[in-house]
């Protein structure tokens, strides 16, 4: 008890070098879990907003771009497929669901896609939950120019239904390039956590057939989203062969886990520097520990000679030294999760609005205990040498007369 | 009277390195003892070693040769961890200037006195500052009391641990003539109270004469009488 008491108010005596420190120890710690974190978390965000889709059929291109602009609402469409192309990947026996889309348009800036009836054929996002309508609305009629706006567009564009809107052309928001079409909202998508969230669901033809768009174009597609039944991975290499390895027309991004951790490989040498300077200002904090508890050392040195004198052996200077900076260690710790609390809500609601995928900050990572164990560990080592001076103290010498 | 003798010292040498290299011998005392429950004053003059020798009997300072032995126990062979120990348990030490830990309260500069012996209890450290007055003052910091009472919360600190020896080095020193008068009564009511043996190191008169038994470190110690001669 007594232990703890005398580190306590040795932390409060010294209490501005002591928030320094415990403020570094916290910048450190929040840096260092953030970067492993939100990266890890990041690709894992990303591959779970697949909503289950193996791979990505569509003109021939960039499987990153197809798989970014299909699964993702991202990026513009490398070019379009037919419906006969369609049908041929739907109808393949080892092909469990499919998911047509067409991109062309958008609302101010929210991208219109379009696709036929089967997202609101009981086709399961995760497992267990299927895209479903908000009660009180209604799946769009494919007939007509109608829209099923995805719960984060709605909230975004204060929509609701009955709401009525002209799309503009292109994906990008051009205010003199609105179509003269008018589309009636009849449903809101249940939130989903997916990009399926942030987009306007419409029918097919609704986009296809709006005014300025290519008459030859009205039965074509930009892609297909696919997943293949249980069981079938070899699936995948039979349709990359056939596709990107033998025909020139189209392209199949398969598999989509490995080609968003390309993507994400892109940005190893950002993380990589990010990395670095979470490790440095790890070391800046180390050292404000070790400046905190050496100069709080210093000028208790009488206060540890009068505790020698009372009795204290020398461990307990040892322990007291050790406890104060691994107490600034563990405070600095507990303040490092709030901070990194704060970076988690900060990107994960940058991703949730801008891409529609949702980082889980708090899910299981190693760094979560490695993390702070390696700030304490460093705060503890910072304290060795100040430990190390009290434990030589010479109790004469710092009992003698105040000059 | 008590058959135990609080302190005996018998053929004391202490050294220091001096800047040369070699030793310089400071203390060289033959013999000296305190039965137990007496009380006597040390007279000596600044610099002759009375600190010294109060920290030789604390066992914070190990001697070169010869032996202590306080209130039975044999210091000098003793480890330090164990000398620790038994100054934390037996012993009680006031201090010229107070060293008491600014950060702490009165009663937890108290019971830091027993932390290290038989363990902090609040009610021993309370009654510790009741019976030098200071029970209501139990949750001031140092700084907001006067200096008199700083020197009486150090005071109830060497007896909490009800101490077979009381050593109080200058406890005067920084006091004025009456304060320091009543710390030494003090000192004296409560040594006498608990039985304890009590030694204070003082140069000052009017501490001295409060004193029945008045050793004098300058006859005592054989470095000094030697310095004197030559």
């Amino acid at each position: 008890m007594m232990l703890f008491l005398l580190i306590r108010r040795g932390l409060r005596q010294h209490i501005v070098s002591t928030a320094v420190a415990v403020l570094l120890v916290a910048l450190g710690m929040g840096l260092v879990i953030s970067v492993w974190v939100v990266r890890a978390e990041a690709e894992q965000s990303f591959t779970r907003s697949a909503s289950g889709f193996d791979a990505v059929l569509g003109a021939r291109g960039s499987k990153l771009q197809l798989v970014l602009n299909g699964l993702f609402a991202q990026e513009t469409s490398p070019g379009n497929i037919t419906a006969d192309d369609y049908k041929e990947i739907r109808d393949l026996p080892f092909v469990d669901r499919t998911l047509p889309i067409v991109v062309g348009d958008n609302f101010r800036g929210v991208r219109l896609v379009g696709t036929n009836m089967d997202l609101f054929n009981n086709l399961d996002y995760s497992p267990g939950q299927v895209y479903h309508v908000e009660p009180g609305g209604r799946a769009f009629d494919p007939d007509q120019k109608e829209a099923v706006v995805g719960s984060l567009a709605a909230h975004q564009l204060g929509w609701s239904i009955g709401t009525t809107f002209h799309p503009f052309h292109g994906l990008d928001y051009d205010p003199n390039a609105q179509h003269s079409e008018i589309f009636k909202v009849v449903g809101v998508l249940a939130p989903t956590n997916t990009p399926a969230d942030r987009v306007i669901w419409v029918p097919m033809d609704g986009v296809r057939q709006l005014g300025g768009h290519d008459p030859a174009a009205f039965t074509e597609m930009s892609a297909v989203l696919v997943r293949f039944k249980p069981g079938a991975q070899a699936a995948g290499f039979m349709l990359d062969t056939r596709y990107n390895r033998q025909g020139k027309r189209l392209t199949l991004a398969w598999p989509v886990a490995s080609i968003l951790g390309d993507l994400f490989s892109k940005f190893d040498w950002f993380e990589d520097a990010l990395r670095a300077l979470a490790y440095m200002v790890a070391v800046v904090a180390g050292a404000s520990v070790f400046s905190a508890v050496y100069s709080s050392m210093s000028a208790r040195k009488r206060d540890l000679a009068i505790l020698r004198a009372l009795g204290a052996h020398r461990g307990f200077l040892i322990a007291a030294v050790l406890g104060e900076s691994a107490a600034i260690g563990v405070l600095g710790c507990a303040l490092g999760f709030g901070l990194y609390a704060c970076i988690g809500s900060v990107v994960q609601e940058i991703l949730r609005t801008r891409i529609g995928v949702l980082l889980e900050p708090w899910a299981w990572n190693p760094v979560l205990v490695w993390g702070p164990a390696l700030m304490v560990l460093l705060s503890v080592i910072a304290g060795a040498i100040p430990a190390w001076r009290a434990y030589r103290l010479s109790v004469a010498e710092g009992l003698s007369p105040l000059s | 009277m008590d058959p135990i003798p609080a302190l005996i010292i018998r053929d004391l040498v202490k050294t220091y390195p001096a800047p040369s290299g070699a030793r310089t011998e400071v203390l060289r005392i033959p013999a000296l003892g305190l039965q137990g429950g007496r009380q006597a004053a040390l007279r000596g003059e600044s610099g002759l070693g009375k600190t010294t020798l109060m920290h030789i009997i604390a066992g914070i300072l190990e001697p070169d040769s010869g032996l202590v032995s306080v209130g039975g126990t044999e210091l000098t062979g003793l480890s330090e961890s164990r000398r620790d120990r038994f100054r934390a348990e037996r012993l009680g030490y006031v201090f010229q200037t107070f060293n008491l830990l600014q950060g702490l309260t009165a009663l937890e500069n108290v019971s830091l006195g027993l932390a290290f012996g038989r363990g902090a209890r609040a009610g021993v450290a309370m009654a510790a500052l009741d019976r030098v007055g200071l029970a209501d003052r139990a949750h001031y910091l140092p700084r907001q009391l006067s200096t008199g009472q700083q020197q009486r919360v150090a005071v109830a600190r060497a007896l909490a641990n009800r101490p077979c020896l009381i050593l109080a080095d200058e406890p005067t020193g920084n006091l004025d003539t009456v304060r320091g008068g009543k710390v030494i009564d003090l000192l004296r009511s409560s040594a006498a109270e608990l039985g304890a043996a009590l030694l204070v190191a003082s140069h000052d008169p009017e501490v001295l004469g409060a004193f029945e038994q008045v050793i004098d470190l300058a006859e005592l110690n054989q470095v000094q009488a030697r310095e004197e001669e030559s």
